[in-house]
């Protein structure tokens, strides 16, 4: 079924496979994680990183099932379980809509939560609306442990609740001081309101007197710190802030499901790109560096290593349903950093983008196409690399271009 | 120095509003008036350099957080009475009303705008056309107003404002119009941002502010008119969901609402649309577009 889904075209196999065995029986996606040891992962940016770290990891000691391609709804869930019902783990990446579906069918043993920021905001809303699904579902069907990030104050206050509450065979969370890229959806205080003081040394509230909770692992210059002091190198060859915090969280999982975390680490060096993310493409006689950003604490991650560069720049933007269809969170990025860069925008909302980047002082050009981009970007980059920047469906869309030139 | 007022940033700003204070001191720098956005935090007092105030839209907490800023809020309110001019969206469209609701309670806005809000039955949101009223003050001569809705509030409002125009596309207050303004205080449920959108509502404010001792030029940015007439185009092309767009009383999809734009919306929009592409064409390619 899989293999006929993408020979129609229809993109990626398991989605549709998974979709049809869902409707067939329901059921199908807890009966078949029931006996694997099933670790989810979810949050707003780092999803697919962390559960390709988290999936690399565990399969260095055991068979482990996992989502390709960010498939991170019910289908995809279903689907990846379907493609390796013999495995001994399950890595998944799921949707932050779709958590408490994936809490009540597969019961998890482990639930990693990254982060949560502004993104689809014409579907999910409100981040805080987001944040009280999860707090409400993790206290309806609490799972055995969560691993959640300490720094970002809208995800304790989700898991806040399930300290409160006496799982039979359930721990209180494990704290991780992964780092927090973006602040602003959580300067108010999620418990009472007040504003958040944000230090190096974590968020407390002057009012509440609620703070970051203490750390069980510490992210610190590309090592997790355990609470024993020890330091855990994570060798990850990922570029940016982001991929550590991602790896730190991976390792978290790894070790609280008693698996080796130096066999994981050891598999983690030879990762190079995710999903083709920090890849580069060959392209028309550029040198072409993809990255994905869809939403303002992504790109807050990417322009730090976007702005150590000087060559010119190629961004793609669209608001189809899983991008969002209100680009207006361009304007939360800082693009002026980069004022002075020749950038070429195109994409749905193209337009959209290039108002921004011409009122943040770079030098713009709309163009139609993908290859016009690489060609007008190749002839001014003098044998710098471009920069390729795409939000979620533009970033497909782009892939699969690049894919049919090559 | 210009200095554009941006209030509590870390509270208004989830829907991208931040930009309207970006455009607008970017508007003067191009025409050569210094100007910065200065961000307005926790107890700011307004600095005297500020020439136009900015709130944008955030959530029902950040709301009520707001609402305890009440140091900030006696500025904006004192600063508005001075006569600067102020743009409110959403959120604090709501808030400068005379009251609002959250979570079933009603809570006290700061009263410059006579519009009280309660919600509407549905959540709307979407692509939104507003045709301005002709007696609001504003000169935005035939322009059409395009901008992404995204709220559940339904305001009403009273006699001591207008609304800033006619909803083509969308739900707006929820009784067919948008925002409200009075004298030089102007509030939309328009986000985009708002002013990105519409150069012509930036430029109106900025007027306001400056008087007539510094008249703007026209700042002619090709990416800028063909955003407006972008989403204008799109928008009267759209097909909008209903059970976003039924008024709260229900009778959005029994109006038509929710299916296609009425055949007299489009023809506006779409006249809008090719008037000014012919004012483009006939420009031509003129120095300083990019």
């Amino acid at each position: 079924m899989s293999r006929l889904s993408r020979a129609a075209g229809r993109g990626e196999g398991s989605v549709i496979g998974g979709k049809l065995a869902l409707q067939v029986d329901p059921q199908l996606a807890g009966r078949l994680a029931a006996p694997m040891t099933v670790a989810l992962v979810s949050g707003t940016n780092g999803k697919t990183t962390t559960t390709t770290l988290l999936a690399r990891g565990l399969a260095a000691s055991d068979l482990t099932a996992t989502n390709k391609q960010g498939a991170n709804l019910s289908s995809g869930l279903a689907g990846a379980l379907l493609a390796q019902p013999d495995a001994h783990f399950a890595a998944l990446e799921v949707d932050e809509a779709v958590l408490p579906w994936a809490l009540t069918e597969l019961h998890p043993d482990v639930v990693a939560l990254l982060n949560l920021s502004r993104d689809q905001l014409d579907r999910l809303h409100e981040v805080r609306a987001t944040a009280l699904r999860w707090r409400d579902a993790l206290a309806a069907d609490p799972p055995r442990r969560v691993v959640a990030n300490a720094d970002d104050p809208l995800v304790v206050w989700a898991v806040d609740g399930l300290e409160r509450l006496d799982h039979p065979d359930g721990d209180r969370p494990v704290w991780v001081a992964a780092g927090l890229a973006w602040a602003l959806d959580s300067s108010a205080c999620p418990w009472c309101e007040a504003d958040l003081v944000f230090e190096p040394t974590g968020w407390h509230c002057p009012s509440c007197g609620r703070a970051r909770p203490t750390c069980h692992y510490r992210l610190e210059a590309g090592s997790v710190v355990t609470a024993d002091g020890i330091d855990h190198p994570l060798g990850v060859a990922l570029p940016g802030r982001s991929a550590q915090a991602n790896a730190a969280m991976a390792y978290a999982v790894i070790d609280q499901l008693g698996v080796s975390t130096e066999a994981a680490t050891a598999s983690w060096g030879e990762i190079r790109s995710i999903e083709g993310r920090y890849q580069h493409v060959a392209h028309l006689g550029a040198d072409l560096l993809l990255h994905l950003a869809k939403n303002p604490a992504g790109w807050a991650d990417l322009l730090d290593l976007v702005e150590a560069g000087s060559g010119p720049l190629i961004l793609l933007l669209n608001a189809q349903g899983q991008d969002g269809r209100d680009p207006s969170w361009i304007w939360d990025v800082p693009f002026e950093r980069l004022a002075g860069r020749r950038a070429f925008c195109l994409g749905e909302r193209g337009v959209d983008l290039a108002v921004r980047l011409d009122y943040a002082g770079l030098d713009v050009e709309l163009v139609s196409d993908v290859d016009q981009a690489t060609t007008r970007a190749a002839a001014v980059a003098e044998g710098r690399p471009v920069d390729v920047i795409a939000n979620y469906s533009a970033f497909q869309q782009l892939r699969r271009h690049l894919a049919a030139a090559s | 120095m210009i200095g554009i007022g941006l209030v509590r940033p870390d509270l208004l700003g989830t829907y991208g509003d931040g930009g309207n204070a970006t455009v607008l001191a970017r508007r003067l720098a191009r025409r050569g008036i210094e100007a910065e956005v200065v961000p307005l935090t926790t107890g700011a007092t307004i600095p005297t350099s500020v020439a136009v105030l900015v709130l944008g839209g955030g959530e029902d907490a950040a709301q009520r957080a707001l609402l305890a800023d009440t140091a900030l809020l006696r500025g904006v309110a004192r600063a508005a009475e001075r006569g600067v001019p102020v743009l409110a969206v959403c959120a604090a469209l709501q808030v400068l009303g005379t009251g609002f609701e959250i979570d079933g309670r009603r809570e006290p806005g700061i009263g410059l705008l006579d519009v009280e809000t309660d919600r509407l039955a549905a959540r709307a949101v979407g692509e939104t056309v507003v045709v301005p009223g002709a007696d609001t003050g504003l000169d935005l001569g035939a322009t059409l107003l395009t901008g992404f809705e995204n709220h559940g509030g339904w305001t009403h409002r009273g006699a001591g404002c207008m609304p800033l125009g006619r909803v083509e596309v969308g739900v707006g207050n929820g009784d067919g119009t948008d925002g409200a303004v009075s004298g030089r205080v102007v509030g939309t449920y328009l986000h985009g941002p708002v002013l990105a959108r519409n150069p012509a509502l930036a430029d109106q404010l900025l007027s306001w502010a400056l008087g007539d001792l510094v008249p703007l030029p026209d700042l002619d940015i090709e990416v800028v008119d063909r955003l407006h007439d972008d989403r204008l185009a799109v928008a009267a092309g759209e097909r909008r969901f209903t059970d976003q767009v039924d008024r709260p009383d229900g009778s959005g999809a029994a109006r038509g609402l929710g299916s296609t734009l009425s055949a007299r919306a489009r023809a506006q929009i779409d006249a809008a649309v090719s008037e000014a592409r012919r004012r483009r064409r006939s420009r031509g390619a003129s120095p300083g577009s990019s």
